[in-house]
């Protein structure tokens, strides 16, 4: 099957012998020649190509005015009006967009024709800049596909957007003869300001039979959920003036209305606010005494007080967007791009692309009729909220809002994950800014479960040669009760492990892993054999360990299974000199990191430590041969955002056979390479993952004046 | 080996050679090879005069889109009052808002009458809603109303149909056309289309439908609720099936479905397709023929090998195993298996088209469940096989959120529907679909508290913030006026002493007056007193003096130092969302007894911590004093030492995660003594007498020995932790085996370098 998902390898680490040096030159040479095969082909192929069809380029080089005209008589049939009741199982043709690895629809646009009745006059204006700049950005984009045959979606270049510069019959007609229009079934249009006088509908009035409406003021009465996409009505002021984004902090006003023209009703209610609240609430309107030149748009008044619009926006708290004849309003665009926080007032408007954004994140909805209850509603939202707004507001006019562009894929965005639901984009992707996107932190493992005991963990140990030592550690490990297998990963390529007699009997099942390549990383790699949740990552020569103290550190990680929970603690310092991370094994209050040299985790962490690791942290390890505890250290808080745990008092693995070599000099530019790898990997993930905490967890009754043998854990060794 | 590969190479190269002499004009048609370049010409064009193109409309016609000629909206919201009734309800045109401003959100059933049948489930649904907090008997308060005919089935072929619904209602002076009224209902229409028909006019009255068809469904209005079985419990619920988070996620089977297929009738396109999908290794779709009285009749070709096929395997063992299951339609859109498949940890797969998911207002089903297509029946298997391990594992896990937190009971059902009504009335008060699709959920995240992420105690990480670096310390105080009690001041001391500390509270829970201001300690910190209201549930009031995330709460004779209180206010950073603290208890089932156990001994393991010391989020009194019911308050203001349990059982049933307990520098060894009592009938026996110093167990820890008074108040908390039990529906607390020291603590280095040295002194 095509999956675009990276197929995972369960089999091991890569089992491929490097090939001979003899073979290798032939295959390089073999190479060349197929490349050269390729390229002398290429040029033959497309060399003549180009040339043929450079007399196409220069239709390029067209004029909108030179387009074809094409004559709609009079009697030319006019589609059914748009069907209520349609919904995407029931009016959309998903067939047309089949299955495909990139799970992107196809959309294909007509080309640009200039209709006119039979009387030559035309019907609309053949297209506005807008129009222009959204069908140029889906032409552009991913989505775009120049073949009418795998089109799943199709988008007329009939300019629609302003239902008040066309006549409704005619556009129909025009609709309803493009080539592939089978009653509008796939076809989307674009419309921001629907309706027209006297009753101003909230949904495009030009009859569209099954076609999809990607509508700017729709209300609930002619939004079709799940099918309809709600858009904002575009702002020209958006591409025009360039607003800062302004930092949290008081603004002046807290209320501020900039519309114009509101209704009389709306206006008296607003200077009943004001005439309450004086000085904070601020209503302006258009500005009656201009000099000439002055563009009425950039202007607002208050009495005779002049201001610039849309700067103005930036001065207030929350900005009042009211309905007007429509329900969609512009104002509602810029007041988000001045990051103040919209005030709607349109009883029953569904809010841009609210299938898939969370307007109760970026703006207050108030009945119409709670209008006078406007200031005391305003005042019960929480400041550090206000300000969470403010950002978000800022955001979906950056993302959403800013441009034709935006708009146009945020549009084909959505059909696309109704489409293909399950590659659909996440509530998170849609609706967190950036600065939340990097600051926050979702664990994968986030449901609060404490898995049963019963299940019990699995103790992979690392080897090379201390077969002896590591004897010990399996004899050791299967004193723990909750061990229910162990795994040996043989990491010598040069010698076999010992025979299967010469092993010590355990209780449990015992497998011998070999290993491709002398890898640090081979101690984390999500093996098959693991059938546990829990992985006991411990070294061959650590036998310093009881089993209470074993026994007890799984049952910590039973009920922390998102954290790494080992026995010696480490810590990250600031080095204010160096100005950088130090790495600190003195035995101090705090602890950020635990050594893996002994360490229970969750086996969903090999995973994300073999397949997910940032940039090349995981080669620098297998490279340098050391590190791969602070690695994973920093992997899993990263991921979980949480600390370790340090179980027990105990603050160093002593092993026999390094004592001998654990000179001073060694023991210095150990920490200095500890110190290179914390600063490396901090600058990898961008940022310091790891949690400073100041507590372990021991029994709960640990050196309690409490007879020892009706404690749980009462050998739980020393320091 | 090698050779082969040479070979292999070799052919390729041969191949690419033919190619290029002998194949060059065929090679153009791919369009593999030939056409980027040629296709990007036919973009849409870069007009050359598109810079002087017209917009679409006037700059000033945009920001004025006004009318004058046009109807005043007071005149608009009436008129569209008249137009947008029965089927095209909204809110805004058929609730009436202001029965819900003076009392706030309050529910009234109405009273049953004895001649009338119920069915199991609506008994339940009924009962939900008198047990909630929005319960009113009094229709004057009401803001919802609810029916007491059972209209779950309206099946006319079933036995448990109500007939004469619509005379029925036009006789209740309460109806107003079913405006503010929620109707319930399981089962619509029959044999063979099964409509969205009741049988009756709803009017105005708002439904909450299983099965809704998205057409019929009033967006904003009508609410779609799960089918359930009359199997499912009241309250309490199982728990969800996923005990591992495995990845890859290893299941046996990939996708299941095992269930009927139609051979005529509505549904059995899909059902009859079903089997098309079916691999037999890791896809299993296995159908019947065998139901209904005359399938027979209807009978094909497949039906006699599928049904022996279909007796292979089963079910529960199919949901057990499978990573997938497929939830298609039957002959109503919704069907148990949603359930059944949610609550066994296999993702849903759904094959329903135009079905309105449960509660879809507030529940993302795409973080959750693979919403399918009937139409694309046969793409399935390979969109479910490329969904990436990581997603499935999220899926697995929202899944179990989702039936914990929405689904495993009656309750939790009608509640979900309340507060989705509820979230309507107050638009800026509501939840984001944040809080409904983050654990712990929406029914325990209350937009009356706050709607900002970063006053829950949940969501700091995800918000990327941290809880609040002061606490207030909240000390209950039950002496009578005239003297101070030792144990008192030195607490203030101790406390005021903590960096941390921001205030203090004194929570004063007698008649008589507090002392003057003057008679209090000096402290560097405020300190204020807070007359209480005399009960026992006083101390988890969410008092708006209450400012800081972390509350430490204390009783006037607990004894703390410094470092205790500094300790433990750090560890609480780092597990906001639980209960930290210091006297620790722990609960037991008692097997010869049947039932739960409570014991204050020296035990290995431990499911409480006190509130006579401990530090919380301050968003519990809020949960407690608003989100339980009033009669578990009341039960708490009954029994001695029940607040503390009911407490720990709430955070507990919340965050599923227990308490934890840091180091006490020592146990009290002194008990108490006895103070003279405040006079005040409501707060029944005092906690002065709290044991302080539990006795080593025997274990199992048995009956307890101890004076009568003690014994008695065992048996009040004994009694207090079996009704919370039974309220609850089952036993929410969970026992932890560790506790919290300094990362030093009693470790053999120099004294000097430990940051607690004080929590070591015996």
């Amino acid at each position: 099957i095509m999956c675009a998902s990276a197929k995972y390898n369960t089999r091991g680490p890569a089992l491929i012998p490097r090939m001979k040096t003899k073979h290798r030159i032939y295959y390089i040479a073999l190479f060349s020649v197929v490349l050269l095969g390729l390229i002398a082909t290429g040029m033959f192929q497309f060399w003549p190509h180009s040339i043929e069809s450079s007399s196409d380029w220069t239709v390029e080089k067209r004029s909108v005015h030179d387009v074809p005209v094409v004559k709609l008589p009079a009697d030319s049939p006019i589609p059914e009006r748009g069907d209520l009741s349609c919904r995407m199982h029931t009016c959309f043709d998903v067939y047309r967009c089949g299955f495909n690895p990139k799970n992107k629809i196809k959309v294909y646009i007509y080309s640009l024709k200039k209709y006119v009745d039979e009387y030559g006059t035309l019907v609309s204006n053949t297209i506005s800049r807008e129009y222009n700049e959204l069908l140029t950005a889906i032409s552009d984009s991913e989505f775009y596909t120049d073949d009418v045959n795998r089109a799943c979606l199709f988008v007329p270049s009939i300019d629609v957007l302003n239902q008040n510069t066309l006549r409704i019959k005619e556009t129909a007609q025009a609709l309803a003869q493009l080539s592939r229009w089978d009653r509008g079934t796939n076809h989307l249009l674009f419309n921001m300001l629907p309706g027209g006088p006297p009753d101003y509908n909230t949904a495009l009035d030009v009859p569209r039979d099954r076609a999809l409406l990607a509508g700017g003021g729709f209300s609930t009465w002619t939004y079709r959920q799940g099918y309809d996409v709600s858009i904002p009505v575009y702002s020209p002021l958006s591409g025009e003036v360039d607003l800062p984004e302004r930092g949290p902090g008081p603004r002046r006003y807290f209320i501020l209305s900039s519309q114009m023209a509101l209704h009389p009703e709306y206006r008296s209610e607003l200077e009943a606010l004001q005439a309450e609240n004086e000085e904070s609430v601020l209503i302006l309107d258009k500005c009656t005494n201009l000099s000439d030149g002055v563009p009425a748009v950039r202007k607002r008044c208050h009495k005779n007080q002049v201001f610039d619009y849309p700067q103005v926006l930036q001065e207030s708290t929350f900005c009042v967007v009211i309905r007007g004849a429509r329900l969609g309003q512009a104002v509602l665009s810029d007041v988000l791009q001045a990051g103040c926080v919209p005030v709607i007032i349109a009883d029953s408007y569904i809010l841009p692309f609210s299938e898939v954004l969370d307007w109760k994140r970026a703006s207050v909805v108030i009945p119409e009729e709670k209008m006078p209850e406007m200031y005391s509603i305003l005042q019960s939202v929480p400041q550090r909220q206000i300000e969470e707004m403010q950002r978000q507001a800022r955001w979906f006019w950056e993302a959403y809002f800013r441009s034709m562009k935006a708009i146009a894929l945020a549009t084909l965005q959505i059909i696309n994950d109704r489409i293909y639901p399950y590659a659909a984009i996440s509530y998170e992707e849609w609706n967190d800014p950036p600065a939340v996107k990097w600051s926050s932190v979702s664990n994968p493992l986030f449901l609060p479960l404490i898995p049963p005991q019963s299940q019990g963990f699995t103790a992979i140990v690392l080897t090379y040669d201390r077969v002896e030592s590591l004897f010990r550690v399996i004899t050791e490990v299967s004193k723990v009760p909750s061990l229910s297998k162990l795994l040996v990963v043989w990491n010598n390529q040069n010698k076999n492990p010992p025979e299967d007699p010469l092993w010590p009997k355990i209780r449990v099942p015992l497998k011998v892993v070999r290993t491709a390549e002398n890898k640090l990383s081979n101690r984390f790699f999500p093996y098959d054999e693991i059938e546990t949740e829990a992985v006991l990552a411990i070294d061959d020569d650590i036998i310093m360990l009881t089993s209470d103290e074993l026994q007890f550190g799984y049952e910590v990680w039973r009920e922390f299974p998102d954290r790494l929970v080992g026995y010696p603690g480490r810590l990250h310092l600031w080095d204010h000199e160096m100005n950088k991370w130090k790495y600190e094994s003195e035995w101090t209050n705090e602890v950020s990191m635990v050594l893996t040299g002994a360490a229970f985790y969750h086996k969903y962490f090999n995973y994300l430590y073999t397949y997910k690791m940032p940039g090349d942290i995981k080669n620098w390890v297998d490279a340098h041969m050391n590190c791969e505890d602070i690695a994973m250290n920093f992997l899993v808080a990263n991921v979980t955002g949480k600390s370790v745990i340090k179980v027990t008092p105990r603050k160093k693995f002593k092993c026999p056979e390094c004592t001998a070599i654990d000179g001073l000099s060694l023991d210095q530019t150990h920490m200095v390479e500890r110190s290179e790898c914390i600063n490396k990997f901090a600058s990898v993930f961008g940022t310091m993952p790891l949690k400073v905490v100041e507590h372990r967890a021991d029994p709960v009754l640990y050196k309690d004046d409490f007879p020892e043998k009706l404690k749980s854990f009462p050998n739980i060794g020393s320091l | 080996m090698q050779t082969r590969k040479k070979y292999i190479f070799l052919t390729f190269f041969a191949s690419w050679l033919l190619l290029f002499f002998f194949g060059g004009d065929k090679l153009r048609r791919f369009s593999f090879f030939s056409g980027r370049k040629g296709e990007a010409r036919r973009n849409w064009p870069h007009w050359t005069d598109r810079s002087l193109l017209k917009s679409f409309a006037d700059p000033e016609e945009l920001q004025s889109d006004g009318d004058p000629s046009l109807p005043s909206p007071r005149e608009r919201r009436a008129a569209r009052l008249s137009v947008y009734k029965n089927s095209r309800c909204r809110m805004e045109t058929c609730f009436d808002f202001s029965r819900c401003e003076k009392h706030g959100f309050k529910v009234f059933t109405y009273p049953r009458e004895r001649d009338q049948p119920l069915s199991e489930s609506y008994g339940k649904i009924l009962a939900s809603v008198e047990r909630s907090r929005y319960y009113t008997p009094n229709p004057e308060e009401a803001c919802l109303f609810i029916l007491s005919i059972d209209t779950l089935d309206r099946d006319h072929l079933s036995s448990q149909y109500v007939h004469n619904v619509d005379e029925k209602i036009r006789g209740f002076p309460l109806w107003n056309g079913g405006r503010n009224h929620l109707i319930f209902n399981l089962y619509s229409g029959t044999w063979p289309n099964y409509t969205e028909d009741l049988g009756f006019d709803i009017g105005q009255a708002m439904l909450a439908k299983a099965s809704f068809y998205t057409e019929s469904f009033r967006p904003g209005f009508d609410i779609s609720i799960p089918l359930f079985s009359k199997d499912h419990p009241q309250r309490g619920g199982e728990k969800g099936w996923l005990y591992q988070d495995s990845i890859p996620p290893k299941k046996k089977y990939l996708l299941v479905f095992k269930g009927k297929r139609y051979l005529t009738g509505i549904g059995s396109g899909t059902r009859n397709a079903l089997h098309h999908i079916h691999n037999g290794q890791d896809i299993v779709s296995l159908t019947t023929c065998k139901h209904g009285k005359d399938w027979q009749k209807h009978k094909d070709t497949r039906c006699d090998k599928d049904n022996v096929d279909y007796e292979k395997f089963d079910y529960q063992e199919l949901l057990h195993n499978s990573t997938f299951c497929i939830v298609p339609r039957g002959r109503r859109l919704g069907s148990f298996r949603f359930l059944e498949a949610l609550q066994a940890a296999c993702v849903p797969v759904l094959l329903s088209d135009g079905w309105e998911l449960p509660f879809a207002e507030a529940i993302d089903w795409g973080k959750a469940a693979v919403v399918g297509s009937e139409r694309l029946l046969l793409q399935i298997p390979s969109a479910v096989r490329c969904i990436h391990p990581e997603r499935v594992l999220a899926f697995q896990q929202q899944t179990q959120f989702l039936w914990d937190a929405y689904f495993s009971s009656v309750d939790k059902i009608v509640h979900t529907t309340l507060e989705i009504i509820k979230d309507r009335l107050l638009p800026h008060r509501s939840r984001s679909r944040f809080l409904w699709n983050t654990p712990p959920g929406g029914l325990l995240a209350l937009p009356d508290f706050s709607t900002h992420l970063g006053d829950f105690p949940f969501y700091y990480l995800q918000h990327g913030s941290s809880p609040s670096e002061k606490f207030t310390a909240f000390i209950r105080a039950i002496s009578p006026a005239s003297s101070f009690s030792q144990p008192i001041l030195r607490l203030i001391q101790a406390v005021s002493a903590s960096q941390y500390c921001a205030q203090i509270l004194v929570l004063w829970s007698c008649e008589k007056p507090p002392p003057p201001s003057g008679k209090w300690p000096q402290t560097t910190v405020p300190l204020n007193v807070i007359q209480g209201r005399g009960k026992l549930s006083d101390r988890f009031f969410p008092y708006v003096a209450i400012q800081t995330d972390a509350v430490l709460s204390l009783d006037e004779h607990t004894s703390l130092s410094t470092s205790e209180v500094d300790f433990a206010f750090v560890v609480w950073r780092s597990f906001p969302e639980r209960i930290v603290g210091f006297p620790a208890r722990s609960h037991f089932w008692d097997p010869e007894q049947r039932h739960w156990g409570y014991t204050s001994r020296w035990t290995n393991e431990l499911s409480i911590v006190l509130t006579a010391a401990a530090f919380y989020h301050r968003y519990y009194h809020s949960l407690f004093t608003e989100y339980l019911p009033a009669g578990l308050r009341e039960l708490a203001d009954g029994l001695a030492a029940c607040e503390d349990i009911l407490m720990n059982v709430l955070v507990a049933a919340v965050t599923k995660l227990p308490p934890i307990k840091v180091t006490q520098r020592k146990q009290h060894k002194e008990t108490v003594p006895q103070q003279v009592e405040c006079k005040d009938g409501d707060v029944g026996t005092p906690s002065t007498g709290r044991e302080q110093s539990p006795s080593p167990p025997r274990s199992p820890p048995a009956q307890v020995k101890g004076t009568v008074a003690g014994g008695r108040r065992f048996s009040q908390q004994q009694d207090c932790l079996n009704q919370l039990v039974d309220w609850f529906g089952y036993m929410p607390l969970v026992s932890s085996q560790l506790r919290l020291d300094p990362v030093l603590f009693k470790d053999q280095v120099s004294v000097l370098r430990k940051k607690y040295p004080r929590l070591e002194k015996p």
